[in-house]
């Protein structure tokens, strides 16, 4: 199956893929909404990431085992349903886990069903892919959804309320930054990631472009 | 719920806009953004999705309440809205190839629009009469519009500033949105509240 000249990705690539090189908040900025509107606690936001990444990999192995099965006119639609089902799982779980999450989360438990990701990856990678490859591959994504998630609700919590997880970091006479928690600072600090990637990034290539232009001299 | 038509309204429309206060819609936000004059069709395009989308989601959500099948509430809700963005696509397609092509992948994608998905998903929730549903659809159809083309407005004049390498593409699209979030939440307090 292999293509020539092209190398095989071992599973470990397939792993890291998802949370570093094409991590889905941070480099592909794809699942924006429930990112924002989700992570205005850690608590929030790390149980939004586990419903996700549930949903991902469920659907992830059930595109991948029936990749064969199903018609090339209709893949899209059949994904979606796919995906609508494992939510629904995932919708009356969380309500039977935690009453207080579920409350939280609201309506974007169910909005996981639009998620750019999950489609995204049924689409580009599951449906090409044997199922063993897919799901760990939509771990990496799964785990690198969360991590993002994870980093931008701690922002906002540490800054917006002082706390983390609850947990009360400063003393009283801390005054929170109440604009983190409100939607702006959702923008800001999403915002305010980037730009920390794209200046590693720059620093990155800079030395690169210079040791290429010393060795073409 | 006893909110008023106008409280539904201009509460949705601006206290609550979809894209910077309930962050629905980002996607197409940030990708179509770019240019004004793709910017409204988009806006309208997704405006009458939302409208249909709401209509059917009322009767569906009768539907699926009288034969208590509500498990299958989410299922039914995307595969309406499916075929309604597959009804405007070949609309589109049939009277203006233009701006077929110009809207290119985004048209397909307002299935995936969070915003439409929302609108049925929220009404729901909040147990809207036939009207209310209506009037929520429309003005949170419109209120997309409006940021969409704010935006829009914003970044075509931000073409033409000296941007740092840094701060190019999303990140920067991203601060914006986050400037007109903050200007927007001076609209809180009007009309219908969380």
């Amino acid at each position: 199956m292999a293509i020539p000249g092209q190398k095989q990705r071992s599973n470990v690539e397939e792993l890291l893929e998802g949370i570093w090189k094409q991590n889905p908040v941070f480099v592909m900025v794809l699942g924006m909404c429930p990112v924002l509107a989700v992570s205005v606690s850690a608590v929030n936001a790390l149980s939004m990431g586990l419903a996700t990444t549930f949903v991902l990999v469920a659907s992830t192995l059930l595109v991948s085992a029936l990749r064969n099965v199903i018609p090339k006119e209709v893949r899209i639609a059949t994904y979606i349903l796919i995906i609508a089902t494992f939510v629904t799982v995932v919708d009356y779980l969380i309500q039977a886990i935690s009453l207080a999450v579920y409350d939280a989360l609201g309506a974007f438990i169910q909005l996981i069903v639009v998620n750019c990701i999950i489609l995204g990856r049924a689409e580009a990678h599951a449906s090409k892919n044997p199922p063993l490859k897919s799901v760990i591959n939509a771990l990496g994504m799964g785990a690198g959804f969360t991590i993002g998630l994870l980093a931008l609700g701690s922002v906002r919590e540490i800054l917006g309320a002082g706390k983390l997880f609850g947990i009360a970091l400063f003393g009283p006479e801390f005054q929170p930054w109440v604009v983190m928690v409100l939607p702006p600072g959702g923008f800001f600090v999403l915002g305010a990631w980037l730009l920390l990637f794209n200046w590693l990034n720059i620093r990155k290539a800079k030395p690169a472009a210079i040791q290429s232009a010393e060795a073409r001299a | 719920m006893t909110e008023s038509l106008s409280q539904i309204f201009i509460g949705t429309l601006l206290a609550n806009n979809f894209v910077l206060a309930m962050f629905l819609g980002l996607c197409p936000f940030l990708g179509v953004s770019a240019r004004l004059n793709t910017a409204l069709p988009m806006g309208a395009a997704t405006t009458f999705v939302m409208v249909v989308a709401s209509l059917c989601a009322f009767g569906l959500n009768w539907l699926v309440s009288a034969f208590n099948l509500e498990f299958l509430r989410l299922i039914s809700y995307i595969v309406i809205i499916a075929s309604a963005v597959q009804l405007v696509e070949m609309v589109l397609k049939k009277y203006s190839p233009v701006l077929f092509r110009a809207l290119g992948i985004y048209l397909p994608l307002i299935t995936t629009n969070c915003a439409v998905l929302g609108v049925a998903l929220f009404q729901t929730a909040r147990e809207y009469s036939f009207t209310q549903a209506l009037t929520f659809a429309t003005a949170g159809g419109l209120g997309f519009t409006l940021a969409l083309l704010l935006m829009a407005g914003l970044r075509e004049r931000l073409r033409l500033a000296t941007v740092p390498n840094v701060v190019q593409g999303t990140a920067l699209s991203l601060m914006l949105a986050g400037l007109l979030s903050l200007a927007f939440m001076g609209f809180a307090g009007l009309g219908a509240g969380e």
